[in-house]
């Protein structure tokens, strides 16, 4: 559904992304992980035009998202920090996101409801603590459902009955068949939520396949224990090369 | 694109920066009409305000409303609305605000005490220069990712048209003062749009006598149908320039 191709994505110097390739399918759930700066959060927001490649392009249900922006319309989005203008109101967000895709009619507001939003429709966003915008957040990831749902980070700073609300709910879009791409540090969240793992070392894919297959490379029955697993060799991987240019 | 002006416009009115600067406007313009009966001095007196307040103004407000609706213009980024849109609404409601706080400002005390056709023109120019230098604030403020970089361009912006060109076109006049320089002199006015706003509200005021023969030489100019016609659309350009100069960087930025 998603499918990134030859992507190349430099930060002055920095070369943050090198020829990278995936592709993402409808009804799977994917875990997106990797050390930090290794260019997850880049990646999601070139999915999502928010940063634009240097080169290579991606399709989303078959189509360029080059100079295109209806497809985000498809795409539910939870960001890593949720950022929201200081005067509006929760209410008025909600409204204002339905004005932007005024195609939908039908809203699922059963994550708003769920974690109490719906009683603090006229708080502004800048009275809220951290956690309650990423309540917000996750609301209107799942507002209008989508058929993608892209997740940075989604349970930072929730708390724990929130953390299970919003586990719940993944779960449950997860087995309407959509696509959901999560990145998180973790591992066991990732583990039940998702059937699918990508690593990402420097810049490139280290590691893509089904979580099952993930256990019997490492030779690990357990998600986090082969996911440590596969960090030492990404990091071994780096020593040998550093080795290697010194002689 | 007109939902998202709507909210642009919601959040910009909102802050109380807008009510603020409309009330400096008529506070100026009251007390400058209290002074003087005589409608040519008062538009002069207005204009000479005018032209220092409203770029610094504009750029500084511009700048600083752009950096901080950074969040918003994420989250609308992320939403199935055009790049172009998200850019241009942000800029239109800034226009908006600038432009609304000068004709109330300058505009109610006008209606009080009676206005001529030269304090229209006025109006015209203060739109004009808000417009021109909240696009040179929003070039200044895509180019750069950092808060004070971008203000300290939009400031220098300000002191250049303002204070420095004036200043290099002296210095120009005086050197060559030997040669005939009516034209360079026109051409030099309007690569500046501070310039070009004084030169055209002057010629309305009957004082372009006082300014020898370049001054007769811009009469002649500036009060013919061509002239008008010409510096408008300089004018025009100014306005139009920065802005798409500053939408383009923007369609290619990452946030």
């Amino acid at each position: 559904m998603i499918s990134v191709q030859q992507i190349h994505k430099k930060f002055g110097k920095l070369e943050v992304l090198k020829d990278f390739n995936l592709e993402f399918e409808s009804g799977k759930s994917y875990a997106l992980m990797g050390p930090n700066g290794s260019g997850k959060t880049t990646l999601i927001k070139i999915i999502l035009g928010m940063v634009i490649p240097n080169a290579g392009d991606i399709l989303v249900k078959g189509n360029s998202i080059k100079g295109s922006f209806a497809y985000r319309s498809d795409i539910g989005y939870m960001p890593q920090i949720g950022r929201y203008p200081d005067n509006i109101k929760i209410g008025q967000l909600f409204s204002m996101m339905q004005d932007m895709r005024p195609d939908i009619k039908k809203y699922d507001m059963e994550l708003a409801s769920e974690f109490g939003l719906m009683d603090m429709l006229d708080k502004p966003m800048r009275t809220l603590s951290g956690g309650t915008r990423q309540k917000v957040s996750a609301s209107l990831a799942f507002m209008f459902r989508p058929d993608i749902l892209i997740l940075d980070e989604p349970t930072a700073g929730l708390d724990p009955i929130a953390v299970e609300i919003l586990k719940n709910k993944i779960i449950q879009e997860r087995e309407k068949g959509r696509l959901i791409l999560i990145t998180s540090h973790i591992l066991s969240e990732l583990d039940e939520l998702t059937n699918h793992a990508i690593y990402i070392h420097e810049g490139k894919v280290f590691f893509n396949d089904t979580t099952e297959s993930l256990k019997d490379i490492t030779g690990e029955s357990k998600f986090t224990t082969a996911i440590a697993r596969l960090m030492e060799w990404s990091l071994k991987k780096k020593q040998i090369k550093t080795e290697l240019s010194h002689v | 694109m007109f939902k998202l002006l709507k909210y642009a416009l919601y959040d910009i009115v909102k802050s109380r920066f807008a009510l603020l600067y409309t009330l400096f406007m008529v506070l100026v313009a009251i007390s400058i009409y209290q002074v003087s009966e005589d409608m040519s001095k008062v538009s002069l007196s207005l204009l000479n305000i005018m032209l220092m307040i409203v770029p610094l103004i504009s750029a500084i407000f511009a700048t600083t409303h752009f950096f901080n609706n950074l969040e918003f213009t994420e989250l609308m980024l992320a939403q199935p609305v055009k790049r172009r849109d998200v850019f241009l609404s942000q800029i239109l409601a800034v226009m908006f605000v600038l432009s609304l706080a000068i004709v109330i400002g300058f505009g109610v005390p006008m209606i009080l005490w009676g206005a001529d056709s030269s304090v229209l023109i006025l109006l015209g120019i203060g739109i004009g220069l808000s417009v021109v230098f909240a696009g040179l604030a929003f070039l200044a403020s895509v180019l750069t990712r950092d808060k004070a970089k971008a203000i300290g361009i939009s400031l220098s912006f300000w002191i250049y048209f303002s204070l420095v060109y004036d200043g290099f076109v002296l210095y120009l006049i005086y050197s060559l003062a030997d040669y005939p320089l009516e034209k360079p002199t026109l051409a030099l006015v309007f690569l500046n749009p501070v310039d070009l706003g004084r030169i055209i509200m002057l010629m309305q005021l009957d004082i372009s006598a006082l300014m020898g023969y370049t001054g007769a030489f811009f009469q002649d100019f500036f009060g013919s149908a061509k002239g008008i016609l010409l510096s408008s659309a300089v004018m025009f350009v100014w306005m139009i320039l920065p802005v798409s100069a500053a939408m383009r960087v923007f369609k290619r930025k990452d946030f």
